[in-house]
């Protein structure tokens, strides 16, 4: 009996890397759905940063497939990747900070205006930047002072919300998270989890990696356990508890129904 | 301050601007280049001997001159970007061996008796009574083009972006090592037009050239307000930078103070520009 379910918008499939004689992914299986917000745990050396890294486009895997609504595709870069729609907001940021706030949304994707200065002489057309990063801002109902702050101005969870809202603009598909709440406080913690929200109320999928259990909890739809190079099981959130998703997480208990990677 | 002491500080400021325009290029993306003023020295060798002993037209000879100095910031950006050395190793390197070159190759003599065209920089035009050289002008609209490039387009955000954080340039799609060895290609062919410029104004080929240039230089981009660690300052900043040099240099001069001691007090404008720029790092 098999159930209808949704197309994946994003899925891989026995997704294999070795580092000589170590074994990163081990015929690694991940899915996501429209919509959802995928949380993704495992203890160090479980391979999860290895399999976000091959989704993300920053490595190669050396077996396994990966599709993108349910077409094969092969990234041989980050760019790669994010021309095809998929967005990473890394650990750390990956921001200018003596910069101002629109130019690193805008930061290799700058405007230049209509005219002949624009197409010709390249001028930038700084207005419409700072309008429309104005709006990105409000679609996630973040509040910023002005965009022409320098981000080094920022507080960390304002850092880490421009980062955001910067992969929020600009992908089509998936949005890929790494640690995004790591080093913030409580308050600035629940505002990014609230930005994770708005995302995915944006209609963008979102793969959120966490050490934080409380926040993986909060936010997100199903969790994949990440085990061993393989995907030990995935879930739906309310569908389990905090200390199972952890004993699965470190082998001390497996769960029935998880189909074998 | 007279019509003819600004004139004479711009003559002066002219070599060294350009040359300067190169370094803020450098230091924006977060490297140095000690190398601009023996590399400008080794381009004016080639262009006066090219015109003097091989009888090429001057307008070629300029040119294999810029090509050469250009070559050295190709040199440099590769040796930067590929082998992944430090600016300030490499550019140290490419100092010596240039000026090497350039004693090697002049026999250590003076190259004069040079045609008009490539003096023609030197002549001068007058506005109320002041005499203002055309490379003056030449250095003017290269500050101005320099300005639009980094501050109103893409790719000069994109330097910025260098400077400040590589590796986040690196993950938002900019070419950082191509536009590191374009960077440092473009400079080199600024220390030719620098070195040009300097032939314009001297009338020789001075094989003991371009010495000091790259202290001076680094002083006017510091005074300027660009910082040493890359991501910040303006062009604009160095010319003001180069104008203050220049005019404390002139203000020396005038009161009969012996060329060592303007030596001297670069070098403490150096320490005082750096220190300046550390202590307003900090704040932040």
């Amino acid at each position: 009996m098999t159930t209808q379910s949704p197309t994946p918008v994003f899925e891989a499939r026995k997704l294999v890397k070795r580092y000589g004689s170590v074994t990163a992914l081990d015929g690694c299986d991940f899915e996501l759905l429209p919509g959802e917000i995928m949380a993704v745990i495992g203890d160090n050396g479980a391979g999860k940063s290895t399999l976000i890294k091959a989704l993300a486009g920053a490595l190669i895997p050396d077996e396994g497939e990966i599709y993108l609504d349910g077409k094969q595709v092969h990234f041989h870069n980050p760019i790669d990747a994010r021309q095809q729609g998929i967005e990473t907001v890394y650990q750390d940021l990956a921001v200018a900070p003596a910069m101002e706030i629109a130019e690193n949304l805008f930061l290799g994707r700058e405007l230049r205006h209509e005219n002949f200065a624009g197409k010709i002489l390249q001028l930038l057309n700084k207005p419409r930047m700072v309008n429309e990063s104005i709006g990105h801002m409000k679609d996630l109902k973040f509040n910023i002072r002005s965009m022409k702050q320098a981000v080094e101005t920022l507080s960390g969870g304002q850092r880490q919300g421009v980062a955001v809202a910067r992969s929020a603009a600009f992908a089509k598909h998936v949005v890929i998270m790494d640690e995004p709440t790591a080093a913030l406080g409580v308050k600035e913690g629940n505002m990014v989890l609230d930005l994770i929200r708005r995302v995915r109320d944006k209609g963008l999928p979102v793969i959120l990696i966490s050490h934080n259990m409380p926040h993986v909890f909060e936010v997100s739809d199903r969790i994949h356990i990440q085990r061993l190079g393989k995907r030990a099981a995935v879930v739906r959130t309310k569908d389990i508890t905090m200390s199972d998703a952890v004993a699965v997480m470190t082998g001390a208990k497996t769960l029935e129904g998880q189909a074998a990677s | 301050m007279t019509g003819p002491n600004w004139s004479l500080i711009l003559q002066q400021v002219m070599v060294v601007g350009v040359l300067a325009i190169g370094q803020t290029l450098v230091i924006l993306t977060g490297g140095v280049d000690l190398s601009l003023g023996t590399v400008m020295a080794l381009g004016t060798i080639v262009m006066t001997k090219f015109a003097i002993d091989n009888n090429i037209p001057a307008p070629l000879a300029v040119l294999a001159g810029i090509v050469v100095t250009a070559l050295f910031g190709f040199l440099n950006g590769s040796l930067i970007t590929r082998l992944k050395l430090p600016p300030f190793i490499v550019t140290l390197g490419t100092f010596n061996i240039a000026f090497a070159l350039t004693q090697i190759y002049s026999h250590a003599q003076t190259v004069s008796g040079l045609p008009d065209f490539m003096t023609a920089w030197g002549n001068t035009f007058k506005i109320s009574g002041t005499a203002f050289t055309y490379g003056t002008v030449l250095m003017l609209v290269l500050f101005a083009v320099a300005w639009y490039i980094l501050k109103q387009t893409p790719r000069g955000r994109h330097v910025y972006a260098i400077g400040n954080n590589k590796e986040a340039a690196r993950l938002v799609g900019i070419p950082t090592d191509r536009m590191l060895l374009v960077l440092y290609t473009i400079a080199g062919v600024l220390y030719g037009i620098a070195g040009w410029l300097l032939v314009a104004r001297t009338g020789v080929g001075d094989p003991n050239a371009g010495q000091t240039e790259n202290l001076e230089t680094i002083t006017a981009v510091v005074l300027g307000g660009t910082s040493l660690f890359g991501g910040r300052g303006s062009v604009v900043g160095t010319l003001l930078g180069a104008i203050i040099v220049g005019v404390f240099r002139n203000g020396l001069t005038l009161t009969g103070v012996p060329s060592i001691y303007q030596v001297l007090i670069t070098g403490i404008l150096v320490i005082l520009a750096v220190a300046t720029d550390q202590l307003s790092r900090r704040k932040r």
